[in-house]
């Protein structure tokens, strides 16, 4: 009995060490990922600072290193960020509404839920060779801010859908019941009641893959974007009649990741510093959209108290 | 408002018959937009078979599955996809070796051992890891993590698989580790009561009990890691260098089926060419092999989903 005891003992000690042992090897995998974060960041700023001025942001790229800026590519990228938002927020939303409200169990609805979810996984590069032969050379929009703008909206695309639906079926059953019984149709159920109250929470997707898009390379270089361009569309909003003008939509670009990948892979060191400038200013850019995404979502975790 | 009210009063019938048209406008208009997933899809497969249709009529299939040399752009044209094959395959491996046993400790780790308040500060940290641009990967690979290697690996070239895999698959850990969690953490806690009335610790609790009735959802997370270090392009593009060469090492320079298209792109492409062809090709066989991926996932995490 005693010798039982003493047996006992000594598993239930063993097993306490490993799970102890567990628990430090887990913190240190964790730490694995935190440590090269930080890091990556570290070394960025340290490479990519003291090259960052006010000249940076507003001198075009050149062959001379110490001139050369990104005046093109964060503008290239304002413009794409605009075509990509007005062209997949609304479809987004719209798919994302009628797939949790109205559509019924049928096969119809299967197939397109599990393509939203196919597509979510489909690599970045496919969505630019679509756009290659689709929107460059079938539907002739040429290597422009317009065709660049379409494909990451496709992109960001699933990633609205799926935060649109999460945010719908958070909204409690008795909302909708309280809105019919009221007399209201389904359309201004959802228009006056459900989209209103999650709407905080599909701005927070959208500013998620907005960021993505931001960040995207690969589908824009397979459409051709220009790693070398020396100025910048038309403006928007002209002096004289119409005001309005959308020739910019045509005009050739270029990003910030573009502009980075460009000096990155260039031999000459000086190029590589601009690389890493310019990479700081991208990633204050995504890990702000970032930020404020996850901002935004414990702030709504916070107000909702159904 | 009260103009509303008053017209519904005097004319029911007319009224909710517009409201009926509108109503059915709306839907009909919602479905399109759904709809526009579905023409994606057949869109990307309709412009990759037809372009490769045209490659494979100068190309014999086999050619294409068997010869050892992948050069569309020299004089004398190689198209086999076998070293693009094996670079990709090279640095999948490399990034899940690191991103697998990494995000499963930690998926552990975070559901069934962490504090609540150290989970949701530590959660969305590894998530931002997902959010950096790849770019900025590829940057840190080649000027920070290839130096650092070539101190104790001398003969380390600088473009190598090695360290675009490992940044790779630190890209990759909150896909895997994020997911899992989820899943270990909606298994009820019944099961895990159960198992610590039968004074299991927590670790046996995690290891045999949580960890194989997840095991359906744990699974996904591994695919979907596959299927992100399978498409991901820019950190091999910058990293791995970009010339085509069949082999199995690592420590070697190679390029990937997605640098390749990314290499090819950066030149003036002729419209309707052979070479604006291959990379339709080799994006065909990307899509086949990340699609390949996922039915294997998805019958996989079938066979061995629990019921509880």
């Amino acid at each position: 009995m005693q010798q039982d005891l003493q047996q006992i003992k000594t598993i239930i000690a063993r097993n306490k060490l490993w799970q102890g042992l567990f628990a430090v090897v887990g913190l240190l995998s964790i730490l694995v990922g935190i440590v090269t974060l930080i890091t990556l960041i570290l070394d960025l700023f340290i490479d990519g600072l003291p090259r960052l001025s006010w000249q940076f942001l507003i001198s075009f790229p050149s062959r001379k290193p110490e001139e050369a800026g990104i005046l093109a590519a964060w503008v290239g990228t304002i413009l794409v960020m605009i075509v990509t938002a007005i062209a997949s927020i609304p479809v987004g939303i719209a798919s994302g509404i009628y797939l949790e409200e109205y559509a019924g169990k049928n096969w119809l609805t299967g197939l397109i839920e599990i393509n939203v979810t196919n597509l979510a996984g489909v690599p970045s590069i496919i969505y630019g060779l679509l756009a290659l032969g689709l929107f460059v050379y079938q539907f002739n929009l040429g290597e422009s801010v317009l065709t660049a703008g379409l494909t990451l909206a496709l992109l960001v695309l699933p990633i609205v859908i799926v935060t649109t639906r999460e945010a719908l079926r958070a909204i409690p059953n008795s909302i909708r019941e309280a809105a019919y019984a009221m007399g209201a149709s389904k359309w201004q159920t959802i228009c006056d009641h459900v989209l209103p109250y999650s709407i905080g929470s599909i701005l927070t997707g959208v500013i998620i893959g907005l960021s993505r898009a931001v960040g995207e390379t690969a589908p824009l270089i397979t459409i051709g974007a220009l790693t070398f361009i020396a100025f910048l569309p038309d403006p928007p909003i002209k002096a004289e009649f119409p005001y309005i003008s959308f020739s910019w939509l045509q005009a050739p670009f270029t990003v910030m990741p573009i502009q980075m990948f460009n000096w990155v892979s260039r031999p000459e060191p000086d190029f590589q510093i601009n690389a890493a400038a310019a990479g700081v200013v991208l990633i204050c850019m995504t890990l702000g959209m970032n930020a404020l995404a996850i901002y935004l979502r414990y702030r709504i975790r916070k107000q909702i108290k159904w | 408002m009260v103009e509303r009210q008053l017209q519904i009063t005097i004319k029911p019938s007319s009224s909710r018959l517009l409201r009926n048209i509108q109503e059915k406008a709306i839907e009909i208009l919602l479905f399109l937009a759904a709809c526009s997933s579905v023409a994606t899809t057949i869109a990307i497969i309709g412009i990759l078979v037809y372009e490769s249709i045209t490659f494979f009529r100068e190309v014999s299939l086999i050619n294409f599955l068997t010869d050892t040399q992948w050069s569309p752009l020299f004089d004398d044209a190689h198209y086999g996809i076998l070293p693009l094959l094996s670079g990709t395959l090279v640095t999948t491996t490399v990034a899940l070796s690191v991103a697998v046993p990494l995000g499963t400790i930690a998926a552990i780790y975070l559901s069934e051992f962490a504090p609540f308040r150290f989970r949701e500060l530590i959660k969305p940290c590894l998530e931002l890891l997902a959010g950096i641009p790849t770019v900025v990967y590829g940057y840190f690979a080649l000027l920070f993590v290839t130096p650092l290697l070539q101190n104790f690996l001398w003969d380390l070239p600088g473009f190598n698989m090695l360290s675009a895999g490992i940044v790779m698959g630190i890209m990759i850990i909150p896909y895997v580790s994020s997911v899992s969690e989820d899943a270990m953490r909606s298994v009820p806690v019944q099961l895990r009561e159960g198992s610590y009335a039968m004074g299991a610790t927590r670790l046996q609790t995690a290891l045999k009990v949580v960890f194989p009735a997840a095991i359906s959802g744990i699974t996904a997370a591994y695919i979907l890691g596959i299927s992100r270090a399978v498409g991901e392009t820019m950190i091999v593009a910058i990293a791995a260098g970009l010339q085509p060469t069949l082999t199995w090492n690592p420590m070697n320079e190679a390029a990937t089926i997605t640098a390749y298209i990314v290499s090819v792109s950066l030149g003036d492409l002729p419209h309707g060419s052979l070479e604006y062809q291959t990379i339709f090709a080799a994006g065909l066989t990307l899509v086949l092999m990340t699609l390949v991926l996922n039915i294997f996932g998805y019958f996989l995490s079938r066979r061995y989903r629990e019921k509880y």
